[in-house]
């Protein structure tokens, strides 16, 4: 299927959406019922433009096509659909973001750091770039946006406008319908006045009062007054005024944030200023005073950018976390689009939650996300610390440090600490899989398992041998290994029947206990000590040999799996990579190699090691059988490479390459030192997009939700299936389905009947009628029907129905007199229906 | 959007026993009534009948007491040495009772004088009994014999000679007139039918048999002995059901409550052990004061009834029980507002709109939620919270401690709030649970109130006491170490080489026990 290409280092989880700005579409279609409502969101994620639907949270496309990543997004202020781009590889784009298609491409030539439109302008956008010859020195400037035939196009008209500009696009406004531009760096604020070519400078005072940092952080303009507000490094915001004169301006002041405001955006009418900051609360000031304020508390993470839509109804927050949220014009969270979190420091892992294959690491602070891989999107977010998160500078936080699943994903258990050296407060939690109420529910709270830091921990679970194999094991820096047990509760009244205590506490010469791990079939547990591997029997306890391989601790171990499920692997500080036969209790083989993570596949024998030498990290596979890797790829990224994971694919994939015969059963995932997830694949690019936008396929009326989804893919089998059959394709059947399903969805509201009543002609429409069949079949049937001679013959059913559905309407006063009749034809008509369809779901 | 998340209060499950049913159960009864009897008390049996007297037997003596009465009501003297197990006869209208000088003696309840003396026993009788058929007694004696008798005629029926030692607790079948069962100090219990000639049954207790019984149901039998309580199948010819070993000494006395759900035992460890017949694990225990010869438990278990070995007769009387229902009950709204629209079923096209619950969120949740951390933890150091959930007032202390508060939140204090959280650290300081949290809050408030001590007298006894209570921990720690260390190795020397994981395993469940402890 696909020609042995080289395997690929693919970028995927998305990038941060906190690039530039969010932009609502500007236009009011009226799509269903949301009536003037912004139905798109635009965001810059990476090097991508990305198109959310505003009222189903979807993406809806991704616009690619810049080399570097975007930096500003703007409406086109002359046609709503369409948007600039800019990015850092020097180019502006102009999309159609209804279609995804870039009309046109202009080259600048040098970095572009953020974007601006004005409608006042007539062909030119506003660009900040970094002037010649001088780091760290940008300026804004003007540039033309030539008008030619071709699609790429060059266009280096610049014309400075202003200079020493911020290099962020917060730093940068423009006042009321373009009169003048606004910029603010450190401690100075610029004014120019584009019709008297007028530039006042304001600077505040250096000295820093009362410890605060009086720098600016961000600007807006007021949409209607001569207004200008800024933002400021110590949480207060200044309303500036009489900004005209370079001597008699004014400024008031409005202070709740403690710490830096992040960014600011006044409402359509200007009468009211939203402001956001660390302290992840979104403030709303009316009226420029300082006592009316309401807030919207406890959003999540950091707030980094707010943008309001055009017609000011709806307002989003951009957050650090890699989230949008929606909010409502009365300051009413409605909704919210999450990607994948980055956090600081994943200590958990990549780990795969067996149950929906999703990946799970840290998420929120104390909180555990499950990210699907497949659609790019936080399945959940369970909340294990459950405590209030409060953002200050300095506070010992309590994070998540550890994850383990048992096999089918029963439970699973997580370690918390805090961040205090000396009481890390640890608690180690189980959570047991509550199917009614699909999530995990604590069963168990251990408070101090050890008395210092958890290293590692693993389940032990065997499907054959049912819930009384499971057995946990936590290792710690307080040179004990412990074993927990499920125990049952001998008291009825309890609550749950079973609970978790320790069983067994084992230690090797007082060594520090390092990592974990039990083999497949159960019967061995490893626990490494520093620099020796032990083994014992889980059965009694017995510690049944070590290993060792001096110099180095060990860093990572794990068993074989399958054919190979007598070697025992590890890997040491020093660079070995050793594997050791655990029939003859001898090292088999060793490699010198800087093994950062090892990582055993679930389903097959492979193990991937991923080595860090001298700037680069490097791919091995191999089976622990044979010294000889089955793979080396070689400089697999500049990153260093933290974690990796391999997730099981649904169905295996075709690989025609020998070589790549490992990647056929699961997928390896791995996390850079850069909170990038990636992954190896051997298809190309495009053919790793075109699924994606086979599905955007969709009426442009329509947006996209899972029901037309839905429908799309029922249309589509139906074609396919006629293909299949090889007939000539009976095409008023698509059409009969459509106008069923149009006439119902096009009908103003008030004149439909109830929706009971249009249920089962609407689904009757989405069945596939036997005209499909072979005219054999339907002969057979035709018999069967014969005892009624006026039945509908097959081909006229759906027009007839039809039919009635009219005549229903006129005649809603003789409805209930001849509904015993239509309900008779129809119940035959139902018995009569090929249900074929419904195992497609 | 997130929530605010209240403060997790840890709920740590209470050491010691738990409460369950069956403690609450047993705990329902008073103060005991403690009477002193001439001898040690060997038997006390309730009447069968209302109002439920019993007799006890201490001495040369049986006396019949009431209900609540604390001094006999009757009492039958006319023993020349010393009389034993006075039983009750079904219909509580006669009494047999065996004596030191081998005579089996009947009385009426209402008379003085024995209606009946049965003679034929040569050495002291030490039990007593009627068959269910009311016209029939039967004894054990050290003679090693068992009798049967007559009651109209006053004669032997019949004397199986079987055991080997004394015989010294017997009892009859209810479902069988003819069945009745002795145990003797030969270690055996013997089951005989009057039908026939010999012994029916035998059962090998392993040990000198003080008690026996026999279930309601006939099926089941209960012998103790040594420190052994068993449990034998009769119907399938005597197997052992199960054998309790829950006392550390000889088990004397054996004795089923009323509804036959629960076995109790008494033993000359001074404690009284409920068993659940269904499980037999034992429920619940009783405490003495001095080791238990007799116990009996009234129908409808209203009193329990213990003898000592020093003549002292325990009695116990249940608690009345409790009305719950205040008839000072608030008015309510009238009933058609709760019921309105509770039965309303939304019908196909009904939208329905769900009401948003209302959180309740607590005092001091309130004013952690909006940072007002002096004041959250004043709402904690209300007495009630800090007397009776002191659990929450450390939670709050933590949660300050977490958010960095803690500090501010208890400086500027007066007198009174300083003595009053010293009052509480002083004496909660050294539960292990609180331990960790309290330990801060106490180094915390030394810092702060180091410079004004010396300035009132009340905060500076609080200081010594805390510093009492501190030291008098550390002192128990180290003696507590000082026994694990013991213990070690103890361990160590006696295990082999082979076992060392298996014991290292023990050990250390010893160390998780005190581990909890040692934290600080």
């Amino acid at each position: 299927m696909v020609a042995p290409g080289a395997l690929r280092v693919v970028r995927c989880g998305g990038s941060a959406l906190c690039g530039a700005r969010a932009v609502f579409s500007a236009d009011c279609k009226q799509v269903g019922r949301g009536a003037g409502a912004a139905a798109y969101l635009l965001c810059a994620s990476g090097d991508f433009v990305k198109v959310y639907s505003v009222s189903t949270e979807e993406t809806l496309r991704l616009m690619g096509g810049h080399a570097d990543l975007v930096t500003g997004i703007q409406l086109n202020p002359h046609n709503h659909m369409q948007l600039y781009s800019s990015s850092l590889d020097g180019t502006i784009k102009l999309w159609d973001f209804m279609d995804g298609i870039p009309i046109k491409t202009f080259t600048v030539g040098s970095k572009l750091l953020a974007l601006y439109t004005l409608a006042s302008a007539e062909d030119s956008v506003f660009v900040v770039i970094p002037k010649k010859g001088e780091r760290d020195t940008y300026q804004l400037v003007s540039v033309k946006l030539t008008k030619g035939a071709g699609q790429d196009l060059e266009s280096k008209e610049l014309s400075v406008v202003l200079d020493g500009v911020g290099a962020s696009m917060k730093h940068i406004a423009f006042g009321r319908q373009g009169a003048y531009v606004v910029s603010v760096k450190n401690v100075t604020l610029q004014v120019y006045f584009f019709k008297r070519k007028l530039l006042n400078r304001f600077s505040l005072s250096t000295l820093k009062t009362k410890g605060g940092d009086n720098r600016f952080s961000c600007v807006a303009c007021h949409p209607a007054e001569d207004c200008i507000a800024t933002g400021h490094a110590d949480g207060k915001i200044r309303l500036w005024r009489n900004f005209h004169h370079k001597k008699e301006y004014t400024y008031s002041t409005l202070h709740w944030h403690h710490d830096i405001v992040m960014d600011l955006a006044f409402s359509l009418e200007g009468t009211r200023l939203l402001s956001g900051g660390v302290e992840s609360v979104l403030v709303q000031w009316h009226n420029e005073s300082s006592c009316q304020k309401d807030f919207l508390p406890r959003l999540g993470s950091p707030i980094e950018y707010i943008s309001m839509s055009s017609d000011g109804a709806l307002c989003c927050t951009l957050h650090t976390d890699n989230r949008i949220s929606i909010i409502n014009s009365n300051l009413r969270f409605s909704r919210s689009i999450q990607g994948l979190i980055k956090s600081r420091d994943v200590k958990t892992g990549l780990v795969v939650d067996p149950r929906t294959k999703a990946l799970v690491l840290n998420g929120e602070p104390g909180h555990l996300q499950f990210y699907s891989l497949q659609n790019d999107q936080q399945l959940f977010s369970l909340d294990i610390v459950q405590r209030q998160y409060i953002h200050e500078a300095g506070l010992k936080q309590s994070d998540l440090v550890k994850v383990a699943f048992s096999a089918q994903g029963t439970w699973l258990a997580t370690v918390e600490e805090s961040e205090e050296v000396t009481d890390p407060e640890l608690q180690l939690k189980l959570w047991f899989y509550h199917e009614e109420a699909q999530s995990f529910v604590l069963n168990t709270r251990i408070n101090t398992p050890h008395d210092n830091h958890i290293t590692d921990m693993c389940f032990r679970d065997m499907d054959g041998l049912g819930d009384d194999s499971l057995i946990l094991v936590t290792t710690g820096r307080d040179c004990v290994f412990k074993v927990w047990v499920m125990v049952e509760d001998s008291d009825p009244e309890a609550q749950q029947s079973v609970s978790w205590s320790c069983d067994f506490v084992g230690s090797y010469h007082n060594y520090q206990a390092t990592n974990c791990c039990f083999s497949e079939d159960g019967s061995l547990l490893a626990v490494s000590f520093e620099e020796t591997v032990t083994v014992w029997d889980s059965l009694t306890w017995d510690l049944k040999c070590t290993f060792c391989h001096p110099p180095g601790n060990i860093r990572k171990i794990c068993f074989g799996r399958l054919t190979c499920s007598k070697y025992l692997i590890g890997a040491t500080d020093y660079g070995f990579l050793c594997c050791w036969n655990l029939l003859t209790c001898a090292l088999e083989w060793s490699a010198h190699l800087n093994v950062v993570v090892l990582q055993p596949d679930p389903v097959s024998e492979h193990i991937a090691a991923v080595s860090w030498l001298s700037k680069e990290s490097s791919l091995f596979v191999f089976k622990p059988n044979e010294p000889r890797p089955i793979y080396i790829q070689r400089n697999l990224c500049k990153e260093k490479i933290l974690l990796a994971a391999f997730v099981p694919r649904d169905e295996p994939e075709m690989i025609s390459s020998e070589k790549y015969l490992w990647l056929r059963k699961s997928q390896l995932f791995f996390l850079t030192d850069t909170q990038e997830l990636m992954t190896l694949s051997t298809k190309s690019l495009e053919e790793r997009l075109t699924p994606s936008s086979k599905q955007l396929a969709v009426e442009e009326s329509l947006p996209v939700t899972p029901f037309s989804l839905l429908l799309g893919k029922h249309r589509r089998q139906q074609a396919q299936e006629d293909i299949d059959l090889g007939k000539p394709v009976v095409h008023n059947k698509q059409e009969q389905a459509s106008p069923a399903v149009k006439e119902l969805l096009h009908t103003p509201a008030h004149v439909l009947p109830s929706a009971s009543f249009l249920c089962t002609i609407f689904i009757n429409s989405l069945l596939i009628s036997k005209e499909n069949k072979s005219a054999e079949e339907v002969a057979d049937e035709v018999e069967m029907e014969s005892e009624k001679a006026e039945d509908d013959s097959d081909e006229e059913d759906v027009t007839a129905m039809e039919q009635e559905d009219t005549s229903h309407m006129e005649l809603l006063g003789e409805m209930t007199c001849k509904l015993s009749k239509s309900q008779e034809k129809e119940l035959r008509k139902i018995r009569k229906m090929d249900y074929s369809w419904i195992s497609a779901f | 959007m997130a929530v605010y998340k209240p403060v997790v209060v840890q709920a740590c499950p209470k050491l010691g026993e738990k409460i369950t049913q069956d403690t609450l159960y047993w705990r329902g009864y008073k103060t005991p009534v403690q009477i002193k009897e001439f001898g040690a008390v060997n038997k006390i049996d309730f009447s069968p009948a209302p109002p439920y007297n019993y007799a006890v037997t201490a001495s040369s003596r049986i006396h019949i007491y009431g209900r609540y009465s604390q001094e006999p009501i009757k009492t039958f003297s006319r023993f020349r040495d010393a009389a034993y197990c006075a039983t009750y006869r079904d219909d509580g209208r006669l009494l047999a009772a065996g004596s030191e000088d081998g005579s089996v003696c009947l009385f009426d309840v209402g008379g003085k004088a024995p209606l009946r003396q049965f003679q034929g026993h040569t050495k002291p009788v030490h039990a007593v009994g009627f068959l269910s058929d009311k016209y029939r007694i039967f004894s054990g004696g050290d003679d090693y014999s068992s009798n049967l008798w007559d009651i109209a005629s006053a004669a032997e029926i019949i004397s199986y000679s079987e055991h080997t030692d004394y015989v010294r607790c017997g009892c009859a079948s209810k479902v069988n007139a003819d069945v009745f069962i002795t145990g003797s100090y030969d270690h055996t219990v013997k089951l005989f039918d009057a039908r026939t000639k010999s012994s029916v049954l035998t059962i090998e207790h392993g040990h000198p048999v003080e008690s026996v019984l026999l279930f309601p149901s006939g099926g089941l039998l209960v012998s103790a002995g040594g420190r052994y309580v068993k449990v034998w199948d009769v119907l399938k010819g005597g197997q052992l059901l199960v054998s309790l070993k829950n006392h550390h000494k000889t088990v004397t006395c054996l004795c089923l409550n009323s509804s036959g759900q629960r076995l109790l035992s008494g033993s000359l460890d001074r404690h009284v052990k409920i068993y659940s017949t269904t499980s037999y694990k034992v429920v619940h225990s009783f405490n003495y004061a001095t080791s238990i010869l007799s116990l009996a438990l009234s129908p409808e278990d209203e009193t329990i009834v213990v003898g000592m070995t020093n003549g002292v007769l325990n009695v116990k009387h249940r608690k009345p029980e409790e009305k719950s229902e205040n008839s000072q009950k608030k008015r309510q709204p009238a009933y058609r507002t709760y019921v309105k629209g509770r039965t309303y079923m939304p019908k196909q096209e009904d939208f329905c709109v769900s009401k948003p619950v209302k959180r309740v969120l607590r005092k001091y949740d309130k004013l952690l939620r909006s940072f007002q951390s002096s004041k959250a933890l004043d709402a904690v150091l209300e007495p009630p919270i800090m007397l009776h959930t002191p659990e929450v007032t450390v939670a709050v202390m933590q949660e300050l401690h977490r958010r960095g508060t803690l500090r501010s939140a208890l400086a500027g204090r007066d007198e009174k709030q300083v003595n009053l959280l010293l009052t509480f650290v002083a004496r909660r300081v050294i539960e292990p649970r609180f331990t960790p949290v309290l330990v801060t809050v106490a180094d915390m408030l030394t810092d702060i109130y180091q410079p004004v001590v010396g300035q009132s007298a009340v905060v500076d006894k609080q200081f010594l006491k805390l510093q009492e209570a501190i030291g008098k921990e550390i002192d128990y720690q180290e003696e507590l170490l000082e026994v694990l260390g013991m213990m070690d190795t103890l361990f160590a020397t006696f295990t082999k080489k082979k076992d060392t994981c298996l014991e290292e395993n023990k050990s250390n469940g010893v160390t998780g026990v005190t581990e909890t402890n040692r934290n600080y």
